[in-house]
């Protein structure tokens, strides 16, 4: 067995610990015999919840990430309370206090930072000893001085009014102080907010009863043996008991400094968070500087962990740290705040978007520069913030309705906070999943998203509480979960996004769902997978698609939608809801003769047919000779549509034949999630077209408008005006060759409202109407073909297509 | 007691059959590989028709709520009561036999 490495960490907070973790989590137990120097007497901690712990509403115990026995568990010797002093490159060596001495074959150096201390007389005694009543906010045990010393007492200062600070601030009031805050600067949290927000922020604050004072600069900390009070720069003073200075925070690099390493503001680290001067000491956290950055938020260092630990243990020697977007989401003393990027606009292309209602205390705004966010900061109401916070990281064009940046408007009010939730409350309305479901989850070990849902089905329902279920997720995982790689790919089962999966059936001509496993997943079937490669493969193959039915779920296998007993409902076409005499007759006949239990007019203007038995499924059909209505498939499902022109006296356009020409053109047709059409005769909108996949409404002047991208189900949105045209022809051509662009260019399973919103209406507009990438007569005849494959798979009464497609049971042999 | 369900061609590849067995029902997969497993017909959650699932390897999905199980085992995979499962081997003539003890449950 080869030797195992020794790696020494400096540092047992949570950068440091958590990039042991994820050496551990690759192997890393195997590689390295691993000690951690830590200058605490305690496990690792969640420094974030100090601000909780001071305040009272968390219980010191309760904030520890890793309690001394995990080192313990996980084979980790931790020298708990022993400082590290020195670092000898040369014999590759760490000592520190009480004469410990580890050897190293790497060193990672995660030494955090410590608070800043402005030059302000009085801070010490004389003699330099500590003056009693000044305090840092920093450590456990800073919490636990400061608690101490406050009984008793009547005021406090805080200086700096920064996010720390004002935590700090919260915290003394729960002492029953008077609390002020000192802030040098024009505004409160300088880094976070603009001049608006500050103000909003300390009028909020001052009517929560702290008291604060902007533009000073402290001079002195008056007092011969305790703290009395402050004298600033302008000579006023300020009488009280204690101060906590919260003036920022430096990186500590004495050790990196001392040992020869390259340190600016701080430790200087290439890309995969190694010294520049020695390929064996890494540095990560709020110590190390990277392209000219310290970042002092969560989640930069989880990703400088991740990277870091990929390239020690050999995993990914590539693995390489691109630096961060800051943003972050959090509450300053029961405020809800949410803040990326800059803000304030840099350049005159940058537009700014807000909306300021000061009364109730909420501020947005977002700085846009060409359809990307460049930053933002909500105050008060931060219901968009999850949205936001992931367009700004991943630079997603965004939708050109402004106010539904800002607002959710027509969808369920979503939960305040994560934090504010309480532990019982269902997340998931499907599957009856609770927050302490989930978090329960994530501490047995699962901590990507599409794990705890595997393991929970929590967001497996309609879906439309994934948002939430993955930040409750997130939060679970103390800030941020661990990135699944699965989720850029189009089924978690094949390793490849949608345009390299494409491309490697296109390439390698993969006709059959079992094909593509063969060639791109290990020959590992997944069988969640297989619907959604189906789906592409028919789409890409068209009538060459060589259809293995086990790939198909049970709807598409029988051809009918599965009940919660194991029946099936049975909806025949009834194109643009226009039946006849005859076909009622055939329905009812049928109702009879086969005991149908219920039928039910749909909301799509149809017929339901529920509690049909599987067996029955064939006859059924064949006594209605009707085709099917494909209420069941991932699929175009129907157009519904209102009575026009022929009969309405405000009727615009001929609604109903529009709506029959779409049914027959594109029925059957496999999409990436189901697909609702309407069209209306006129704006009164009586069938709903604005709120469907695709919709089409005559207005005035004998033209149609083209709606792509509503929604009225789990989320409700209202569509994007595609285009306006004159004929009917002119309607199925642009539907045809949006649903196109749609189908080769969704996720499996998005509906148009997420597709229309991810992309963005104007780069459809400009594909599917300006033909901008001049792939438009392309996309027009793939249409076309998919049109001419068409095949009514209720023929398949007359020629089942694998044995015993329709059996529900069958007897044995003996 | 070993009893034979059927004929292998019964059962279409990556798919499963519902075969009555007495009273009762069990279910019988066959993957695309060729392996074949028998287990309780309807699932332990709300009572799915576990041969209307998705089946690839030996995982099989639910077709109602999408519980996952191990067909080999019977561990539920994504929480909650696992399944019974029966011992099956094929015959030389390609009929699947099912090892039944103490009835179906």
């Amino acid at each position: 067995m080869q030797k195992k490495r020794k790696l020494v960490l400096i540092g047992n907070g949570m950068a440091g610990v958590r990039t042991v973790e994820e050496i551990l989590a690759r192997g890393g137990a195997d590689q390295f015999e691993i000690t951690i120097f830590g200058d605490e007497p305690y496990g690792n901690y969640n420094r974030i919840l100090l601000s909780e712990v001071l305040n009272g509403s968390q219980d010191p115990s309760e904030i520890f990430l890793n309690p001394l026995a995990w080192y313990r568990e996980n084979g980790v010797q931790l020298h708990a309370g022993v400082r590290a002093r020195a670092i000898h490159r040369h014999s590759r060596q760490v000592t520190g206090d009480h004469g410990v001495v580890a050897p190293y074959d790497n060193l990672i150096i995660a030494t955090g930072s410590s608070p800043y201390i402005p030059p302000i007389q009085g801070v010490r005694l004389e003699g330099g000893r500590e003056k009693p009543g000044v305090f840092v906010f920093r450590s456990l045990d800073d919490c636990h001085k400061i608690a101490q010393y406050a009984r008793g007492k009547r005021s406090a200062a805080v200086i700096g009014g920064g996010l720390l600070g004002l935590e700090a601030a919260r915290g003394l009031q729960n002492f029953g102080l008077d609390v002020h805050v000192v802030h040098i600067s024009g505004h409160l949290m300088g880094q976070q907010l603009d001049a608006t927000a500050g103000g909003i922020l300390r009028t909020t604050l001052e009517q929560l009863g702290v008291t604060v004072h902007l533009n000073k600069s402290t001079k002195e900390v008056l007092g011969d043996d305790r703290v009395t009070g402050l004298r600033f720069a302008d000579d006023e003073t300020l009488a009280c008991d204690l101060v906590v200075i919260s003036a920022g925070i430096r990186p500590n690099v004495e050790i990196a400094l001392r040992a020869g390493l390259t340190v600016e503001r701080g430790i200087v680290v290439d890309n995969h968070m190694r010294s520049p001067d020695d390929p064996r000491v890494y540095a990560v956290g709020e110590c190390a500087q990277h392209r000219g950055q310290v970042y002092g938020l969560v989640a930069p260092l989880w990703e400088q962990g991740k990277v870091l630990a990929d390239h020690i243990t050999k995993r990914n020697e590539k693995a390489s740290y691109a630096g961060s977007k800051v943003s972050t989401k959090l509450k300053v003393m029961g405020i809800q705040l949410a803040s990326m990027g800059i803000t304030e606009p840099a350049d005159d292309r940058d537009e700014i978007v807000q909306f300021l209602e000061p009364k109730k205390g909420t501020y947005k705004k977002l700085i846009i520069r060409d359809g990307r966010l460049l930053g933002g900061i909500l105050l008060g109401d931060v219901s968009k913030a999850a949205y936001l916070m992931q367009a700004f990281d991943k630079s997603t064009p965004l939708p050109e309705e402004r106010l539904s940046l800002l607002f959710d408007i027509g969808a369920p009010s979503p939960q305040a906070t994560i934090e504010e939730m309480p532990q019982g409350m269902q997340v998931c309305n499907c599957n009856g999943v609770t927050k302490e479901g989930l978090v329960a989850c994530v501490r047995s070990g699962k901590r990507t998203l599409r794990t705890v849902m595997d393991a929970t089905r929590a967001g497996m329902g309609c879906g439309a509480c994934k948002q939430l279920v993955s930040e409750v997720v997130a939060w679970a995982c103390g800030g941020a979960a661990e990135q699944d790689p699965a989720a850029s790919y189009y089924v978690p089962g094949v390793p490849l996004s949608k345009p390299e999966l494409v491309q490697a059936i296109r390439e390698r001509r993969l006709r059959s769902v079992s094909a593509v496993f063969r060639e791109l997943a290990g020959g590992n079937e997944d069988p969640g997978s297989k619907p959604g490669l189906a789906s592409l493969l028919r789409t890409l193959w068209h009538h060459e698609y060589d259809d293995e039915r086990d790939a198909r779920f049970i709807n598409d296998r029988v051809h009918a939608n599965i009940q919660k007993d194991g029946t099936f409902s049975v909806i025949p076409q009834i194109a643009g809801g226009i039946t006849s005499a005859a076909q009622l007759r055939r329905i009812a006949d049928v109702v009879d003769k086969y005991r149908v239990p219920l039928v039910k007019l749909t909301g799509g203007q149809r017929i339901d047919l529920l509690g049909v038995k599987k067996e029955d499924l064939p006859a059924v059909w064949r006594d209605l000779e009707m085709p099917s209505g494909f209420a069941y498939g991932k699929s175009y499902r129907t157009c519904k549509s209102c009575v026009g022109s022929d009969f309405c006296r405000y009727g615009l356009g001929d609604s109903i034949a529009l709506a029959v020409k779409i049914e027959d053109r594109f029925q059957g047709m496999d999409t990436p999630a189901k697909l609702k059409l309407a069209t209306a005769g006129c704006p009164r909108n009586c069938s709903e077209a604005m709120v469907k996949d695709v919709g089409a409404v005559a207005v005035e002047g004998g033209k149609w408008e083209i709606y792509v991208g509503g929604a009225a189900g789990a989320h409700v949105r209202k569509g994007d005006v595609l285009c306006t045209v004159d004929a009917h022809e002119d309607v199925l051509r642009l539907m045809g060759r949006f649903i196109q662009y749609y189908r080769e260019n969704a996720r499996y399973l998005e509906r148009t409202y997420g597709f229309v919103e991810r992309v963005g209406i104007q780069k459809i507009r400009a594909v599917v109407v300006d033909d901008s990438e001049g792939i438009a007569a392309r996309l027009d005849e793939e249409m076309r073909k998919t049109v001419e494959a068409y095949r009514d798979p209720w023929r398949e009464a007359y020629a089942p297509a694998t044995p015993n497609q329709f059996r529900s049971v069958l007897p044995i042999v003996q | 007691m070993e009893i034979t369900i059927g004929p292998l061609s019964a059962i279409p590849p990556g798919e499963g059959r519902a075969f009555e067995v007495g009273s009762e029902r069990i279910a019988v997969f066959v993957t695309r590989e060729g392996r074949v497993f028998a287990t309780q017909a309807s699932c332990p959650h709300r009572g799915g028709p576990l041969v209307d699932g998705l089946l690839g390897g030996c995982t099989l999905i639910c077709p109602l709520h999408a519980q996952k199980f191990n067909l080999e085992t019977g561990e539920a995979l994504s929480g909650g009561e696992g399944l019974k499962t029966y011992p099956v081997r094929l015959s030389a003539t390609n009929q699947i036999l099912v090892r039944i003890e103490g009835g179906v449950g």
